[in-house]
């Protein structure tokens, strides 16, 4: 069985973001980057699946992006993923869901790829639309947004999440797409023997010019700060007289809900 | 602009959420029409023309065919924008149908501003415009970003769609409830949420213990719960629980929009959080800048004090 593990390096969520001189993205050079957190999932089904038929598998961790992006693949190795594949490209932030799914589909078309994993969205632009997409571009079937998988005999019984708590469980063959949804499993960190193993473990690099080159179809116009409501009372500055200041209000919060 | 509106039904009901596109059909301006796979039972209370498939035929979730009766409709009405909710059945479908039409797809929409789609970016900290280069557009509109405030009525003018049904690739097997409450955290005056700023699952009788102070309940965010740190009924969001509290307070909550979803109808949002710019400010009443690890315990006893001698 072929595994594809397609992951994002997305910004860390709680950096301070500024906006670039042409408005049209932020900065990068302020900010840390780490896998978005729903690929994590994925690449832990990945492993487990791995697992679960005695390390047959062959996983394989995609990542489009800048040199920068070969960290996040190496910790996915160090997590079981057996090999990376880099497509490099300077330009990705650039590119919109179609763009970027066309890339991943011209890379896998072809490979015989079993189970192609994705998180089901990425923290940064949350458009939910990329292994949709790429299951579309190699004619899989696709199911999305699951918080369970179990895999017997090439079928995959999952659990789809609904609204409220709900879940759907739907059942699909390989080959197939399948989109993962925070809390599918428990990613584990990886193992100091683990991480010395995957310095050693190959990831390839590929020039972005050497796929398919798909003309881009919606674009960010404008990316700018939220303008506040400023209503939000900010209470900055020493810890007592923080406690002081919000203590006199909860007390009249307090004797109301009393 | 030609818009179809996709409607959703599930357990042969039409989900309130689809009345939110109306609103952002009106925003847009130009034509609607709607779409839905569905029974007699999910038709909605609304004028103008519905393309109806039956869902005894397709199934209430088969994304493969109901992308392609979408797409039929679609073409049969002319539109220039698909427009779903965006829920876990709109982000399933609209993509496939995005890919059908050819079609830009613009994500999560929460405002139309002079022709292009705003919408967020970075767990709210930041927002965008987005410009399309195509023909036609599929839209999925953020939950609560389009409300009306009309009750819904009329009734649609009704053509069927039909298309050659084939066996499922992704089988319904059936639906999975909720799993039983317990704790109510709707009917709740207080509630104090904790959220992955905590730290670590040692923290939660800290949160705990403020909620206590506080006469409250305790919730808590996704992370929080997809952790094991809390089970699954403290939760509050959209996959989690709907509440209304006097007072909320929200201790290292980052404020994503399925969070908010389920906390701001409260009346008064305290946030506690190390970070100035956490789009929980822009819910919050009042937020402080501050360890919650440090800070709640020292509230807690602030609080505590304050209850014995008045
Ligand atoms: C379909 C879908 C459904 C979802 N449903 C829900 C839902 O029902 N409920 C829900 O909550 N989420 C839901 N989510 C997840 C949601 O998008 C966010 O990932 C989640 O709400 C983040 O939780 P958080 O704020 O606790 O964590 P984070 O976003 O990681 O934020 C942590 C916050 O803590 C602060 N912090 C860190 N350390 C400290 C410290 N020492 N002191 C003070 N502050 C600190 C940080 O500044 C940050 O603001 C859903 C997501 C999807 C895609």
């Amino acid at each position: 069985m072929k595994i594809l593990v397609c992951i994002k390096q997305v910004p860390d969520m709680e950096c301070r973001f500024r906006v670039n001189g042409a408005g049209t993205w932020y900065e990068e050079g302020d900010l840390a980057f780490r896998i978005n957190e729903y690929d994590e999932y994925a690449v832990e089904q990945a492993v487990r699946l791995k697992e679960q038929l005695g390390g047959e598998p062959e996983v394989t961790v995609l990542s489009i992006g800048p040199d920068r992006v070969q960290e996040s693949i190496r910790k996915t190795l160090a997590m079981g993923g057996d090999q990376g594949v880099h497509i490099r490209d300077e330009a990705a932030a650039t590119k919109d869901p179609w763009q970027i799914a066309a890339l991943i589909a011209s890379y896998a078309r072809g490979k015989g790829f079993d189970l192609v994993l994705t998180g089901m969205q990425s923290q940064d632009r949350g458009s939910a639309q990329v292994g949709v997409l790429v299951a579309e571009m190699l004619g899989y079937p696709c199911a999305t947004t699951l918080v369970g998988f179990s895999y017997d005999d090439g079928v995959v019984t999952a659990r789809r999440e609904l609204e409220g708590g709900t879940k759907a469980v739907v059942r699909f063959r390989l080959p197939a797409v399948a989109t993962c949804q925070l809390g599918l499993n428990v990613p584990r960190y990886p193992t100091l023997p683990n991480i010395m193993k995957a310095k050693r473990k190959e990831i390839e690099a590929i020039a972005v010019s050497s796929l398919a080159d798909e003309p881009r179809r919606a674009g960010t116009r404008l990316l700018y700060l939220p303008q506040k409501r400023g209503s939000a009372r900010v209470i900055e500055g020493e810890m007592s007289s923080q406690l002081e200041e919000l203590v006199e209000i909860l007390k009249t919060k307090c004797a109301s809900t009393r | 602009m030609k818009t179809l509106l996709v409607l959703e039904c599930r357990g042969g009901r039409l989900r309130e959420e689809s009345y939110e596109l109306f609103a952002f059909a009106e925003a847009l301006g130009g034509e609607r029409a709607m779409v839905l796979i569905g029974g007699e039972g999910a038709v909605p209370k609304a004028s103008r023309r519905l393309y109806l498939a039956d869902a005894a035929r397709y199934g209430e979730y088969d994304p493969d065919q109901h992308a392609k009766i979408i797409v039929e409709a679609a073409r049969r009405e002319g539109s220039d924008c698909v427009a779903f909710v965006h829920s876990s059945y709109g982000w399933d479908l609209a993509p496939r149908v995005a890919s059908a039409l050819g079609a830009a797809q613009v994500s999560e929409v929460l405002g139309v501003k002079e022709g292009a789609f705003e919408v967020g970016c970075c767990n709210g900290k930041l927002r965008r415009t987005m410009a399309t280069d195509t023909e036609r557009v599929v839209i999925t509109v953020q939950g609560g970003a389009f409300l009306s405030w009309e009750e819904p009525s009329g009734s649609p003018e009704i053509v069927a769609v039909e298309i050659a049904a084939e066996p499922p690739r992704i089988e319904l097997v059936g639906y999975e409830a909720a799993e039983a409450k317990t704790v109510d955290l709707g009917s709740a005056e207080v509630v104090v949420s904790a959220g992955r700023g905590i730290g670590k699952k040692e923290n939660i009788p800290l949160i705990a213990e403020l909620a206590k102070a506080l006469g409250g309940e305790l919730g808590a965010s996704r992370p929080v719960v997809d952790a094991g740190w809390l089970d699954h009924s403290h939760q509050v969001g959209s996959t989690g629980q709907v509440v209304r509290p006097r007072l909320y307070v929200a201790c290292g909550i980052s404020g994503a929009i399925q969070h908010l979803a389920g906390m701001k109808g409260a009346e008064y949002v305290v946030a506690i959080n190390k970070d100035k710019d956490a789009p929980i400010g822009e819910v919050a009443d009042v937020l402080v800048v501050a360890d919650v690890v440090q800070f709640v315990p020292a509230l807690t006893a602030r609080m505590q004090q304050y209850a014995m001698t008045g």
